[in-house]
């Protein structure tokens, strides 16, 4: 049995599989609406994260499939003590897959030892998100037509993100990629991630503004800066304009790049720019659906 | 040197760095079995200066050494039998260890599931880096349990 805990548990192959399937339920919808009929999956949300419950609640229900879970620890057995082994345990009697999010790094593994059903992570603290890397994967696949040989730039809090950490680790895996990181001096992404650049000799630069790298770019990956990750108030208010993407430094861009946000926007992107054919945040989420439903039907052996 | 009489079978597990030995004694479980163990401390060595030496009587296949590697790797492990060393062990880095060092990261499962076992993963054999297999951190000397 197959679980999902980390973006690189599927190899290159598997995952050019599973986003030809996404794209494929893409096309035909239909074809698709009825194959999980029967089914049930179960997301267990030990926190609230509503936009990633609804994702996979809405790939379940468009495969045919039901759902049932809770959404926070407060309305679930978790409250009066109970672990998170046992939980799978009955969760596996109830269930045919789960998808389960903890604040605690780690639980979902935990889970799938003791799970006699699939089990996806479905975010596990700063941990891993791994159905967010492999719905940025596919929208940049679908939009692109592949993943290799593109400069990518990432702007923001790359030294919190555990996106950014994902998406950096799964797209080094493809051929003639560039990082370009785009942050302020505190929010520069870790040691351990450009050692690990440097070994594998994947080319990577670290500026401080963003207007000065945008014509280079095939994508931008916006992430947003929060204000308490910052020392004092003045670095706040000098910087926080220089990680604001608008319609002005849109301009100095490539006409086919492509802006992409994992989700919720707070005010990184001005809402200018939502009209401009190259952002592609709500496209994003889209593609996290098709993801998601490829995925279940993967984990549960209906994929051929 | 202070001469504790000979082994029939068992260990005599020398090069230990002087003052691990107990710490050794424990997480080989030798405090539960019920056989002869001599701990010889600050023992004079030409290699280290000091050294400690545990001499352990007991079958050989009882003990489980793969801990031992963790801890240090040079200790040298002479397998006694009748009387005499027959195999001198080259100890390897074990995949994985459960329940010897514990995992301090608060955000780890491990924190609050009840009765995990805490399990490090061997991460890197050249940079001798073990990871919490379930939350990935890595492991830091004084962590022991
Ligand atoms: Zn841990």
């Amino acid at each position: 049995m197959r679980h999902l805990m980390n973006p690189l548990d599927f190899s290159v192959e598997e995952l050019d599989r599973l986003f030809d399937l996404a794209n494929e339920i893409e096309k035909n919808p239909a074809k698709y609406a009825h194959v999980c009929d029967g089914k049930i999956l179960a997301t267990c949300f030990y926190e609230p994260s509503t936009r990633t419950r609804l994702s996979f609640e809405s790939a379940m229900t468009r495969l045919g499939g039901r759902v049932i879970g809770f959404a926070d620890a407060n309305s679930s057995s978790a409250a009066k003590g109970e672990s998170v082994s046992d939980t799978i345990r009955v969760i596996s009697c109830y269930a045919d897959i789960c998808a389960m999010r903890h604040p605690k790094e780690g639980a979902p593994m935990v889970a799938s030892e003791k799970s006699r059903i699939p089990v996806i992570n479905a975010g596990d603290g700063g941990h891993y998100h791994p159905t967010q890397t492999l719905t940025d994967l596919l929208t940049i696949r679908s939009l692109k037509g592949h993943l290799d040989g593109f400069t990518i730039g990432l702007c923001g809090d790359l030294k919190f993100g555990r996106t950014v950490h994902s998406l950096i680790n799964a797209l080094v895996r493809y051929p003639g990629t560039r990082f370009i990181f785009i942050s302020p001096e505190e929010l520069k992404v870790p040691d351990y991630i450009t050692e690990m650049l440097r070994e594998k000799n994947v080319p990577y630069e670290e500026v401080i503004r963003l207007e000065n790298v945008m014509p280079q770019l095939d994508m931008l990956y916006m992430t947003r800066v929060q204000k308490e990750r910052f020392f004092n108030e003045e670095d706040y208010v000098r910087l926080k304009d220089f990680y604001v993407l608008d319609t002005a430094k849109m301009e100095l861009a490539r006409e086919d790049m492509l802006v992409l946000h994992p989700l919720p926007r707070v005010n990184e992107i001005s809402v200018e720019v939502d009209d401009d054919p190259r952002a592609a945040y709500f496209r994003q989420a889209q593609y996290g659906v098709y993801v998601r439903m490829a995925l279940i039907m993967t984990l549960l052996g209906l994929a051929s | 040197m202070l001469n504790v009489g000979k082994i029939e079978e068992g260990f005599v597990l020398d090069h230990i760095k002087a003052g691990k030995s107990l710490s050794i004694y424990e997480h080989l479980g030798l405090d539960k079995l019920d056989c002869t163990v001599a701990i010889i401390k600050n023992a004079r060595s030409e290699k280290m200066g000091k050294k400690d030496i545990l001499k352990v009587e007991c079958d050989i296949n009882t003990l489980d050494l793969d801990v031992l590697a963790f801890i240090d790797h040079n200790i040298t492990v002479n397998v006694i039998k009748a009387g005499e060393i027959v195999q001198k062990k080259e100890l390897v880095l074990p995949q994985q260890i459960k329940n010897v060092i514990k995992c301090h990261n608060p955000r780890c499962i491990t924190s609050i599931e009840q009765e995990l076992p805490h399990i490090f993963v061997l991460a890197d054999s050249a940079k001798e880096v073990y990871r919490c297999k379930y939350c990935e951190e890595k492991y830091r000397e004084n962590a022991i349990f």
